[in-house]
């Protein structure tokens, strides 16, 4: 397969891969560095891509394993990652800070979700994946990932009511 | 109605049965603005799911290298291994040259040490004559 090639077939679900990545290590930086590792390994393997049926999810699994790993050593090594770059790229207009900052509530939320429940809410409502897409890329079944989602969309409905009824915890 | 309608939609957004066409039409509402003030939780939510999907991934990947570098890697140890051959060659043929020059030289100074004892002892030749041309002269 040629570079060109290659592109194309990557193109569309490149930034998939990096959200995703994004929301499991959360620092965009990792997220970056994570998903060109993936492009690269994709790319060394691209001989053999075309027997893949399913490009895309093969790379989302992979993500997901790379990320996974990527934290469990971090775990394992006592490092701890600080998470300092919330900065919104375009947050410019003083009337959209408000909006923008209770936006922001959301993502913080997702961030304290269990990791499967992470990966739900990240793939349904974000990238819009049905449950059998979800259900292989997880490991799991339909129904358990019908659950996880559920309960991930009841906490972050139930903290942002909370932030909404005292203010800015 | 329509509020009705959404509310509904709601209830099974949350048990997770609602499909992934009804989950937009939740979308699009929620992204309209004019939304019942008891359901702004979910503006949020929505507009977050919305904007997080905008992010892209943006640095570039190195892709050129690896990949063919295997295949100059073979004709370049051919190469080296043909000038190895030529050259080698060569070099061995001159240190053959030189071992025997080494060696004719060794037996030309054996040659020539031996030739020198010999001439030594010619030195009593000189002696003989004398002798005789003495015994000549006296009588």
């Amino acid at each position: 397969m040629k570079q060109t090639e290659f592109l194309n077939v990557v193109l569309p679900f490149k930034d998939k891969l990096f959200r995703l990545a994004k929301r499991l290590l959360v620092s965009t930086e990792e997220a970056e560095d994570a998903t060109q590792e993936i492009l690269l390994k994709l790319w060394s393997k691209n001989d053999r891509m075309k027997s893949y049926d399913n490009v895309e999810a093969f790379a989302m699994t992979m993500t997901k394993n790379f990320c996974l790993d990527r934290l469990k050593s971090k775990q394992a090594s006592n490092l701890k990652l600080v998470h300092s770059n919330y900065t919104d790229t375009n947050a410019s207009l003083q009337t959209q800070v408000e909006v923008k900052d209770s936006v922001s509530w959301v993502e913080k939320i997702m961030e304290s979700l269990p990791e499967n429940q992470k990966m739900a809410l990240q793939l349904r409502d974000i990238e819009q994946y049905d449950f059998d897409e979800i259900g292989k890329l997880l490991e799991m079944t339909p129904v358990a990932v019908r659950v996880a989602l559920s309960r991930a969309r009841k906490t972050v409905r139930e903290k942002l009511m909370e932030k909404h009824n005292y203010g800015i915890a | 109605m329509e509020l009705h309608n959404i509310e509904k939609l709601l209830e099974k957004y949350l048990e997770a049965t609602t499909t992934v066409a009804e989950e937009e039409t939740l979308r699009t509402y929620f992204l309209k603005g004019d939304i019942a003030p008891h359901l702004k939780e979910y503006t949020t939510m929505f507009q977050y799911f919305s904007m997080a999907k905008e992010e892209q991934f943006t640095k570039q990947v190195p892709l050129k290298p690896r990949k063919s570098n295997y295949k100059w890697l073979s004709v370049a140890a051919v190469a080296v291994l043909v000038f190895g051959i030529y050259f080698g060659k060569d070099y061995q043929e001159q240190k053959q040259a030189e071992y025997v020059l080494n060696e004719t030289e060794k037996a030309f100074q054996l040659i020539a040490q031996n030739l020198n004892k010999g001439t030594e002892k010619l030195v009593y030749l000189g002696k003989l004559e004398e002798t005789t041309n003495k015994i000549y002269t006296n009588n």
